[in-house]
């Protein structure tokens, strides 16, 4: 017998027991839905982490500066103001460095017009903008000239410019920052959450020279809170952090054998952690998923083993008229592929289906490659193989002599 | 019977020599029973016979049958079927066999309930590999030669007893078998459609000198064979040719 004819016997039988396949079908179908919906929900939580870390800047360290004690007693990180705004500059010198953004920042009030807003002021250079690859929504961010100049020039975050202007467009406009008039030149884009948590896009920033005179004060003067420096590839990060390192400690003068009196802090390994927690959860989802799946396979196995039950006689009948085993076993096994399959594309469309409806309720980044609908198919006809070979084994291998003669 | 076999000039369709058969069982206390149904039986069957094999329940007849059939095997002898040796065959030449070289009538009719007539006579050409067109269009032939044209799109739980076997015999010829096997044919119909049964194997062996062998336990429907052959717990009684027999 040819194998298209196999195929016509065992779709025959499939239309026959409506029913019957269609139950059995339910389980496949639930299995490879929450395969793809587990998956997508998996990757697309990986995405988000991506892109989180994608516009975060690539190749960034953060420099804190470092603790310090009193009698026994440590304040903390950062509690001496150790970094200055030249450290910065004299780091941004290296070779293995391409740009650094010194850092101060306080929490001031913001007024326009009738309204006010509470946010985090950021002094910087404009090369902060650079580093952490920010883009602009309107206007420009400041420049070198009002960094030297002290200019009261503002860029707003895009939560503080809308929370000020609604629907207004900010940049001209004049904003007052602790009661000082500031002219807007920028608005940026929106970044979303940082992978702390921490919402990037409610923030002003104004040049470090004109906060540190006019709006924070400075008990140090030319010290600053941190600095972000940006590495030159991805392949020179250790030799970056080491002349980091010992730039800062020729610096400050520190002796051989005393401890830094600042922190190097390597941002892509936090995002490694964050990458793999994602990518441990997308594990843990898929694999529990892939129990119904299991389930559905036990479930076309029980059914195929009762249909061979069930159909002794036909099987023996068509023996008796020239079927060879493996044109019996190649028909049951088919049966069982065949349910498999379409239970598998029925269940990865509803699996899409499903995930779309969570991008939709749930507001989550939902991501279907090709590659899972591929995974989902391969994982489907395997199962049925799988739990289909034995039932089918078992049909192949009766005797044909005891069933014939009686009804 | 020595005179019988030098009746004939060609080669035996069936040569069967020192044929046993027994079935082991194990008992309660987990030892073996022997339970031997065929004893040394030895039969020579040639091209163009229709042979009756007759016994009692329990004679051996129906064993006899599904060994001849190649559905089972003999435990001691030899079966040649065609002069191939069928006990040093694997299980796919026994289906080829099955196939091509024999054709199975059965008291139960045996048709696959879910098929159409058409459909089930053309399924042994399926297995034969031979597609789908070109089997129904074969299939189709058949049935009208056996009259059952109009009735191809039943289905068998449409048809009558007699319709039935009708289909089923079409089927067992589809392939052109030199030999068909029937296991009681008329058991399940009445009298009048056991006759008409009947008078197409009649005519079938005639004209198209198929070898018939029918295993039956009515004298009646004996009567059509040419030969008969009587089965005795195991033993063969009796094998004597009709000349009367038309």
């Amino acid at each position: 017998m040819n194998f298209t004819a196999i195929v016509g016997e065992a779709l025959r039988a499939l239309r026959q027991n409506r029913l019957r396949t269609g139950l059995t079908m339910l389980g496949m179908i639930i299995g490879v839905a929450a395969v793809v919906l587990m998956l997508s929900i998996g990757q697309g939580a990986r995405t988000k982490i991506n892109e989180t870390i994608a516009e975060m800047g690539s190749n960034l360290f953060l420099v804190v500066p470092g603790a310090t004690s009193s009698g026994g007693f440590s304040f903390g990180s950062g509690s001496v103001r150790t970094l200055t705004i030249n450290d910065s500059y004299a780091v941004a010198e290296l070779s293995s460095v391409r740009a650094t953004a010194p850092v101060t920042s306080g929490t001031v009030q913001l007024n326009y017009a009738a309204k006010n807003w509470s946010t985090i002021v950021t002094g910087t250079t404009p090369d902060y903008f650079v580093v952490g690859k920010w883009k602009m929504e309107s206007g420009t961010a400041f420049t070198e000239s009002d960094l030297r100049s002290a200019a009261r020039v503002a860029v707003l975050g895009s939560i503080t410019a809308k929370n000020l202007f609604g629907d207004e467009d900010p940049a001209g406009k004049t904003v007052r920052i602790a009661n000082r008039p500031f002219l807007v030149v920028g608005v940026l884009m929106a970044k979303g959450q940082s992978l702390t948590g921490r919402d990037q896009d409610d923030n002003v920033f104004i040049p470090i020279t004109t906060s540190e005179r006019q709006i924070t004060g400075n008990q140090f003067p030319g010290s600053i809170r941190y600095m972000l420096v940006q590495g030159n590839s991805d392949d020179e990060m250790d030799l970056a952090e080491l002349e980091i390192t010992q730039l800062l400690r020729q610096r400050h003068r520190l002796a051989t054998g005393k401890d830094n009196d600042f922190t190097v802090r390597n941002l892509t390994a936090i995002a490694d952690v964050a990458t793999n927690a994602a990518k441990i959860m997308s594990i843990v989802l898929g694999a529990i998923a892939s129990v119904s799946l299991l389930v559905g396979g036990i479930g076309i196995m029980n059914i195929m083993l009762v249909s061979v039950t069930e159909c002794t006689r036909e099987i023996v009948i068509r023996m008796a008229i020239g079927a060879n085993q493996r044109a019996i076993l190649t028909q049951f096994l088919l049966e069982a592929v065949m349910i498999c399959i379409m239970g598998g594309i029925i269940g990865l469309v509803l699996g899409i289906g499903g995930a779309w409806l969570v991008s939709q309720f749930a507001d989550m980044l939902i991501v279907i490659t090709l590659g899972m609908v591929g995974l989902a198919f391969l994982f489907s006809s395997a199962v049925g193989i799988f739990f289909g070979f034995y039932p089918a084994k078992k049909a192949a291998a009766l005797k044909p002599v005891d069933a014939l003669r009686y009804e | 019977m020595p005179s019988l076999q030098t009746a004939h000039s060609t080669e035996p369709l069936i040569r069967i020599e020192n044929l046993c058969k027994s079935y082991s069982l194990q008992d309660a206390d987990g030892g073996t029973i022997t339970n031997q149904v065929l004893f040394d039986i030895n039969l020579a069957i040639y091209p163009g016979e229709f042979v009756a094999i007759m016994g009692q329940s329990g004679s051996g007849k129906s064993t006899l049958m599904n060994i001849l059939g190649c559905l089972d095997t003999p435990t001691g002898g030899s079966y040649r079927l065609s002069d191939r040796n069928v006990a040093t065959l694997s299980g796919n030449e026994l289906a080829r066999i099955r196939n091509q070289n024999i054709g199975f009538v059965f008291q139960g009719f045996n048709l696959l309930k879910r098929m159409t007539a058409l459909d089930n006579v053309a399924t042994p050409l399926l297995y034969a590999g031979i597609g789908r067109e070109q089997s129904r269009k074969r299939a189709l032939e058949q049935l009208r030669q056996t009259g059952l044209e109009n009735f191809a799109m039943h289905h068998p739980n449409q048809l009558s007893g007699g319709q039935q076997q009708r289909v089923a015999i079409s089927r067992a010829l589809i392939n052109r078998p030199p030999l068909i096997l029937a296991d009681e044919p008329t058991g399940n119909l009445d009298t009048q459609t056991s006759a008409e049964i009947m008078a197409l194997f009649e005519q079938l062996n005639r004209e198209q000198g198929i070898t018939i062998v029918l295993i039956t336990h009515e004298n009646d429907i004996a009567a059509y064979a040419k030969r008969l052959i009587r089965l005795k717990d195991g033993h063969v009684v009796l094998d004597q040719t009709r000349e009367s027999a038309s």
